[in-house]
């Protein structure tokens, strides 16, 4: 394939890429590497380095439009990095170790998950009993403010989500992905954080986890220009437009959609393999 | 009261300049993306490109100072790869940044905190994992 009709297709894609992830809340990560790997056929490797750098992309990029809110808990999100930035390099390192087949199955199971999780419905578990000493020797309890005022919530399980947080970075440097569905049962589920507090501090900590695995796919050899090049521009454009669309319009029939599109692509991921097509 | 009201103002303003930071961050980063870009795709449209197999040893632009020795060359690739290296850089800067914030408000225990990510994330650049 020429580099010029190589660019356009991803330059394509991963303009789709930006736009749905934005819109359904999924990231751009989890379409980047199906179209890769399964659309050019591109090395699992070189699709992981790609999408890393898709996820810090639409990290900053809606963290911008974010952050004039207002309601990023920024002890929260720095706190559970510790977790997810030492795990997310464990995940890089794991990735070494194992077999691409392995990365390739295990990144169609969180696919499956993920399609999941962006259609059950969000239940928002907060309150204000400031009952865990943890979240009150780290100063975690917040307040946000609402059309009544400024209301203040407690955080909760601090050793749980922080454990989650492992997990969730570890996935994260091994696939390569913002790892934002198990980032949300860490923080909505069992820390009993906000949604409006949830969705900014976990981007604040995506975009922070995804540096630290880039720099090491970085020097794995595993980004390279000529692909990231349009998945940057790609996915930078269309989660711009996502985010000013998403304002204007409801999701809901767009998020179902998307699901059977992701389950199918992760079934095909898991078959490719497990037939050890990679 | 007018203490409270001081210190909300402060974060606003702590707010703002981390918006803009991150804005700038991304738009810097997407316009030398695309420098690179054009300029590698200029002599390059027609050059046949593979991504089969992985092949790390041929990786040019691996490290921030091969990047730099590039940039200096003014290959396209290199500039490409330095446009990603700043956007990577990005939130980076927003942790340097809540270190700082956490510095004026002395709140040592998160400085603290803010310092053993950055360590992290510094130990990351040095981990040697090639083959």
């Amino acid at each position: 394939m020429t580099v010029l009709l190589f660019t356009l297709i991803v330059l394509i894609g991963a303009f789709l890429a930006g736009l749905l992830g934005s819109l359904t809340g999924l990231g751009g990560g989890v379409i980047i590497i199906p179209l890769l790997t399964l659309g050019l056929g591109v090395d699992i490797h070189y699709a992981i380095g790609a999408s890393i750098i898709s996820v810090i992309a639409t990290s900053s990029g809606s963290a911008a439009a974010y952050v004039k809110e207002g309601i990023t808990n920024v002890r929260i999100g720095m706190f559970l990095e510790i977790a997810t930035t030492i795990s997310a390099i464990v995940g890089v390192l794991i990735a070494t170790a194992i077999k691409a087949d392995y990365i390739i199955v295990i990144f169609g199971v969180i696919l499956l998950f993920s399609a999941f999780m962006m259609l059950k419905k969000k239940v928002d578990h907060s309150n204000n009993e400031q009952t865990s000493v943890l979240a009150n020797y780290f100063k975690l309890n917040g307040s946000y403010p609402t059309e009544g005022g400024m209301k203040q919530y407690a955080v909760h399980h601090v050793v749980g989500g922080f454990a989650m947080m492992f997990v969730a970075g570890t996935l994260s440097g091994l696939l390569g992905i913002g790892s934002g569905a198990l980032k949300v049962i860490g923080m909505d589920n069992i820390m009993k954080i906000p949604f409006k507090v949830s969705t900014t501090t976990s981007n604040f900590m995506i975009g922070v986890t995804a540096a630290a695995s880039a720099l090491v796919y970085l020097h794995k050899g595993q980004i390279d220009p000529v692909i990231a090049m349009p998945v940057t521009l790609g996915v930078i454009c269309g989660a711009t437009i996502g985010a000013k669309i998403l304002i204007k319009t409801k999701t809901d029939k767009l998020k179902i959609v998307f699901a059977v599109v992701v389950t199918f692509l992760a079934l095909q991921m898991i078959y490719k393999g497990l037939t050890g097509n990679a | 009261m007018s203490k409270e009201i001081k210190h909300y103002l402060g974060d606003k303003d702590v707010q703002v300049i981390l918006g803009t930071l991150l804005r700038v961050g991304v738009i810097v980063s997407t316009c030398i993306v695309l420098i690179g870009g054009i300029i590698f795709m200029s002599s390059h449209t027609q050059t046949v490109v593979s991504f089969e197999h992985f092949k790390p040893e041929e990786a040019k632009f691996s490290s921030v100072a091969d990047i730099i020795l590039g940039l200096k060359n003014f290959e396209g690739l290199a500039i490409i790869q330095f446009g990603v290296l700043l956007l990577i850089f990005t939130p980076i800067a927003r942790v340097v940044f809540s270190i700082f914030s956490f510095l004026m408000e002395k709140d040592y225990m998160y400085v603290i905190i803010g310092l053993i990510v950055l360590c992290v994330i510094i130990a990351s650049l040095y981990l040697d994992v090639t083959h």
